[in-house]
């Protein structure tokens, strides 16, 4: 299973380095996103709440086109008809395009974070950052793979992605957000990060769990 | 014919227990000394945000039912869940718009956790009709919104969770609103309100089950009728 997921995982992951198509993509809209804030804010620079609103409610949008891009490929020209006669398992299918989600969305946020530092953040980044993103991505890497299996079974898949993957990301923002908060607040260390990066691991342990366990229904011909 | 069965006596049932529910609210129950008459809306908003979030969780428990055993008819009882839940879920956002109103002074209360999950949940439910009907074929259609089932049906916990995490630390809420501590007379007629809520959904369900079983059967036999030799 885990030869079969590094497989398909390269593939996408060579596919991807071939075509360009959605990491620079969500980087482009991550950073006209940051763009619009500013002057749809009036800002310069922002701190607190609101860097930390701004930072993941984009991040959150840019996810959608990785999303609804996931399995355009096995779709559009006939890949999934091969990939699931071949002996590779689903859960095995799920492990790699989830993997492959998540390695586009560390790669946005290597350039995205920057980007957002220099442009829009008053204060520094700090390590526990990262924790924070790396959590958030294993959650969002989970719900995507699913809603994008889920989404291009049918034709509206443009349609159905970003409003089935958004609220269904709501307490992952919510966490995200209140844990990166304090970190952006300039004053003052992280005081209630241990319980939203607990709500975090729960939110990811859930729905890597569900992810899994209705995978092999769904692409089940 | 199996789904109408026992649809009359359910249906009476329904009736008797919406219009005792009523006769209490507005006869028996106490007018609520601190927000007056309009308080007795709380009959009718949370029953009917009790029954749409069990409905949601029911209709989750029956796709599971259905990728199980294979058999469509447990997806069209889960479709039909989901289609009255969200019904009742606009019910309830409507009737918490005027609640809110009335007690608060606003139509809408970010800081009111329970509000703010229903409408979360309510917006990711919208999306199983897209979804669903963005798909021809019967056996694929049927997988599909089931898979969407049990994950929108997980996902209601977690919600609410997160909702009432991200209020809990600016706002301690020593006392839910909706809360246990209820005088006598007021968790009597919540209780047959609420008996007489799901009732009413248990119906509808019922109903729209039948009607939807008839129209296919019916389409079935046209289609019989138009390929036999006149």
């Amino acid at each position: 299973m885990i030869r079969s997921a590094s497989a398909i995982l390269r593939k996408d992951l060579r596919l991807e380095a071939r075509t360009k198509e959605s990491v620079p993509a969500m980087l482009l809209f991550s950073v006209t996103a940051f763009v619009l804030f500013h002057f749809g804010l009036d800002r310069d620079s922002l701190d607190g709440e609101l860097a930390s609103g701004v930072l993941w409610v984009t991040l959150l949008l840019a996810s959608v086109i990785g999303v609804t891009r996931l399995f355009a490929a096995e779709r559009e020209q006939g890949g999934i008809d091969g990939l699931l006669l071949s002996p590779a398992d689903r859960t095995g299918l799920f492990l790699a395009k989830a993997a492959a989600l998540f390695v586009y969305l560390a790669l946005v946020e290597l350039v995205a974070l920057p980007a957002f530092t220099l442009l829009l953040l008053g204060p520094g980044l700090q390590p526990e950052l990262l924790l924070i993103l790396l959590l958030a991505n294993l959650g969002l890497a989970s719900v995507g793979a699913l809603v994008s299996a889920l989404a291009s079974e049918g034709r509206a898949r443009e349609l159905v992605v970003p409003l089935m993957l958004l609220p269904l990301l709501t307490p992952l923002l919510i966490a995200a957000a209140g844990a990166t908060e304090p970190l952006f607040s300039g004053d003052g260390g992280p005081e209630d990060l241990g319980r939203w990066l607990g709500l975090l691991s729960l939110y990811d342990l859930v729905f890597v769990l569900l992810s899994v366990a209705v995978f092999d229904y769904l692409l089940d011909d | 014919m199996t789904y109408a069965r026992g649809l009359k006596p359910l249906s009476i049932a329904t009736v008797v227990a919406t219009v005792v529910g009523f006769a209490l609210v507005f006869f028996y129950a106490p007018v609520d000394a601190d927000q007056g008459f309009v308080q007795k809306i709380f009959y009718v908003h949370v029953p009917m945000a009790i029954v749409a979030l069990c409905g949601f969780v029911a209709g989750g428990l029956m796709a599971i039912k259905h990728l199980r055993s294979r058999d469509p008819s447990w997806d069209m009882r889960s479709y039909v869940a989901i289609h009255m839940s969200i019904i009742l879920g606009l019910g309830v956002l409507i009737t918490g718009a005027i609640w809110a109103k009335a007690s608060w002074g606003h139509w809408w209360v970010w800081d009111e956790p329970v509000l703010v999950s229903f409408l979360v949940v309510f917006l990711l439910y919208c999306v199983y009709y897209p979804l669903r009907f963005s798909i021809e074929d019967p056996e694929r259609q049927a997988r599909a919104s089931s898979v969407f089932a049990i994950a929108a049906g997980a996902f209601v916990p977690i919600n609410f969770a997160a909702v009432r995490l991200a209020e809990s630390f600016t706002h301690p809420r020593v006392l839910s609103q909706t809360g246990g501590d209820l005088p006598g007379e007021m968790r009597l007629t919540f209780l047959v309100c609420l008996a007489a809520m799901a009732l009413l959904f248990v119906t509808l369900w019922k109903l729209e089950l039948t009607s939807k079983h008839a129209a296919m059967s019916l389409k079935r036999l046209r289609t019989r009728l138009a390929a036999a030799p006149s």
